[in-house]
């Protein structure tokens, strides 16, 4: 069993860089928003702001202390919760009080994570089914009409932007045919309380996010299975005997699909962080547009901090699962 | 009586954008039981094209097969050029197996050799995985890989070479094949490993009475194993003949070439290494004469330019000695004297 040991002591390594990767990325962010020309403290202050308002504001909001400090009282925030003012306490884990909302920063989260959670889930079945089926038949009729109809679709899939799609969804398939009612449109139903309210609130959604990124991974899948198809090892498959099945799914699909594992796991975490303008079309109130609002109407800092953070964790954590996915695929990764 | 494999005109083509590339043409053979058959030719003159129509590995939208290649079965004969690719895939591996030039790139990366050779072994019987792992292991023992228990679960990465290739003959041989193509097997490979992988083949073939058919462009490697050489020149045979026929009594000036440029100990002292100078011919639009014309120091000595207008026959210089050249027996052993006595 050294090869599991092996694995083992490969996870653990990379589950150590992980943590530290989080602890830079959380210390930058807060850098970056320290440093930009716009100040808190002066925007919640009105027409008769003095020096003391402001000084005042800035003690409430917490940015009288030094950059490190405030990362580091988030930080104990998310371990141990955290009182703001008075009647402005976080149970942990704790993102941060909305001094705008009145709310701790966690519970809106926790509203809008589902939301996007659906989205971006949804989505990605779709396009890793749609786009790998659809790879592999125009793999294995190259030339032919299958091929070129998905060549097609490849086409107007990376040239039709979301926001063109998505509009055109929203109204043939939802107000023209009425097949959702408008009113109800990014409505939120539990999908294990009410699935077919689920359904019909994330089923557009999600394709026409499926629809963009199918067609990158049609193509992906079309040449990576005729790259491998012509491997002396789908030869040596041949040679053995083997049905043209078996070659397909065992042998060129274990190597072609190999490296889709990265870029599947990355555009999943990239999503995680919120689709903004599926998520505006569509009227749901997903990650994507808290962090928008928090930036063009409320400049809400604690959840514009908290939603950056948490989109470079999923992108930090899904690289990591992608890591030790490939190791379990690849024993050439395994081994070194 | 017939030999287990008897390839009948057998010419393969694939059409290009530049033309069609005849890369076989017009090709018999045959090769019995116990038997070796050497394919001997340059690079490109049509060795591995061939066999892999033998072998129904040519994709059927890109290549046009014409001939006939039939493996003289128990139950009768069966032509597998003609025969539905259901038939001919499941002869694979179990009638024919085929090992191939490069053992780097022919293993799947991603599958342990154990895996690999159990999952040939799988198809023509039926038992557990763990059986399937201790054919593995007993095949992996039987071509001289140490410690099996171990390597059985290794993957093709963490082997060399010469290993790599002795695992490609361990999965080829997991059904107990009556014919082995084996395609270049040692050309990657430094040459102690080579005589060994070769000495290796030889064994197992008295074990399981194989017909084996060996293609090298490497005249020296033939000399210790094979029965009978094809010499293959531009997508033909230009010569076929027993072992000693060919090394002591070569009837075609591109064999004689071929021969010249291997280190021979038997005629140290008269010999000089000299290589073939000169471009084999292109596959696209052959030549109206004989395809080894431009490079043969012999085509002046044919009369009437002969040699540039029309192609020789496989004619049988002498029994059982095929010969594609217009110089006659006598003429060409005078001139190969001549040019001996030149060399002095
Ligand atoms: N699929 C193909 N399409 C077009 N031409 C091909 C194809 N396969 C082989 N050829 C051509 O056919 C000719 C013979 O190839 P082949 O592989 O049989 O040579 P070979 O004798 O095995 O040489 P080597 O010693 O290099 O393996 C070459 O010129 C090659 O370019
Ligand atoms: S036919 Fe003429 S050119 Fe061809 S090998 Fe014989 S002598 Fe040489
Ligand atoms: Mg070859």
């Amino acid at each position: 069993m050294k090869g599991c040991d092996r694995l083992l002591k490969y996870i653990s390594r990379r589950l150590l860089y992980t943590l530290v990767l989080m602890l830079i990325v959380s210390i930058a962010i807060y850098f970056i928003f320290d440093w930009l020309p716009i100040d808190p403290a002066r925007l919640n202050c009105t027409k008769q702001c003095t020096p003391d308002i402001i000084e005042a504001n800035r003690h409430r909001l917490g940015l009288d202390v030094s950059v490190m400090e405030q990362w580091w009282r988030f930080i104990q925030g998310l371990f141990h919760g955290r009182v703001y003012t008075q009647g402005a306490e976080c149970p942990a884990p704790s993102f941060g009080y909305s001094f705008n909302r009145h709310e701790c920063v966690t519970g809106i989260l926790a509203e809008a994570f589902p939301i996007t959670l659906s989205l971006a889930l949804g989505a990605f079945i779709m396009w890793l089914s749609l786009g790998i089926s659809l790879g592999v038949i125009a793999a294995k009729n190259k030339g032919k009409f299958l091929d070129k109809a998905s060549s097609v679709f490849v086409l107007v899939g990376t040239s039709l932007p979301t926001f063109i799609s998505g509009i055109l969804i929203v109204l043939f398939v939802v107000l023209k045919f009425n097949i959702v009612n408008p009113l109800e449109l990014g409505d939120w139903h539990n999908p294990f309380i009410d699935p077919v309210g689920w359904l019909k609130t994330f089923f557009f959604p999600c394709a026409t996010l499926a629809l963009a990124y199918a067609a990158t991974y049609t193509r992906f899948t079309r040449s990576n299975v005729i790259e491998t198809s012509s491997e002396d090892f789908i030869r040596t498959a041949r040679a053995k005997g083997l049905s043209e099945k078996v070659i397909l799914r065992k042998h060129t699909l274990r190597a072609a699909l190999a490296p889709i594992v990265t870029i599947a796991g990355l555009d999943f975490a990239g999503l995680l962080g919120g689709a903004i303008i599926t998520e505006g079309i569509f009227g749901l109130s997903g990650l994507g547009r808290l962090s928008v609002k928090a930036v063009t109407e409320t400049y809400d800092l604690p959840i514009i901090l908290s939603t950056t953070l948490l989109a470079s964790a999923f992108v930090v954590v899904m690289n990591l699962i992608v890591d030790i996915a490939y190791a379990f695929i690849d024993p050439r990764v395994r081994q070194s | 009586m017939s030999k287990f494999l008897e390839v009948k005109n057998l010419s393969v083509s694939f059409p290009t954008e530049d033309g069609v590339v005849l890369a076989a043409n017009d090709i018999s053979y045959s090769v019995d039981l116990g038997e070796t058959l050497a394919i001997v030719g340059e690079s490109g003159s049509g060795k591995s094209v061939t066999n892999l129509a033998v072998m129904g590995l040519h994709n059927p939208q890109r290549t046009q097969i014409t001939g006939q290649a039939f493996i003289n079965l128990e139950s009768g004969p069966v032509d597998v050029i003609s025969a539905p690719t259901e038939v001919v895939r499941r002869m694979r591996g179990k009638t024919m197996s085929m090992i191939f030039q490069d053992p780097m790139s022919a293993l799947h990366p991603y599958y342990s050799v154990g895996d690999q050779i159990a999952e040939a072994w799988g198809l023509y019987n039926s038992g557990s995985k763990r059986d399937g792992f201790a054919r593995a292991k007993e095949m992996l023992d039987l071509v001289g890989i140490p410690d099996v228990d171990k390597r059985v679960n290794e993957f093709p990465h963490q082997f060399s070479g010469g290993m790599r290739q002795r695992v490609m003959i361990a999965m080829a041989l997991v059904n107990n094949p009556s014919l082995l193509i084996a395609d270049e097997p040692t050309t990657a490979l430094d040459v102690t490993v080579q005589s060994q992988i070769l000495q290796l083949l030889g064994g197992l073939q008295k074990e399981f009475n194989m017909a084996i058919i060996l293609i090298t462009h490497d005249l020296g490697v033939v000399a210790e194993v094979a029965d009978r050489v094809c010499v293959m020149y531009g997508g033909r045979i230009v010569e076929n003949a027993s072992i000693d026929e060919t090394f002591y009594n070569p009837l075609q000036p591109y064999t004689v070439g071929l021969l010249n440029s291997i280190p021979r100990v038997d005629k140290l002292g008269s010999h000089r290494l000299s290589a073939i100078p000169g471009q084999p011919p292109s596959l696209i639009n052959l030549p109206r004469g004989c395809a080894f014309e431009p490079r043969c120091q012999f085509a002046s000595s044919v009369a009437g330019n002969l040699c540039k207008t029309t192609n020789p026959n496989l004619d049988e210089k002498s029994t059982d000695h095929f010969a594609r050249c217009h110089l006659s027996t006598t003429q060409l052993h005078q001139l190969l004297a001549k040019n001996e006595s030149g060399a002095k």
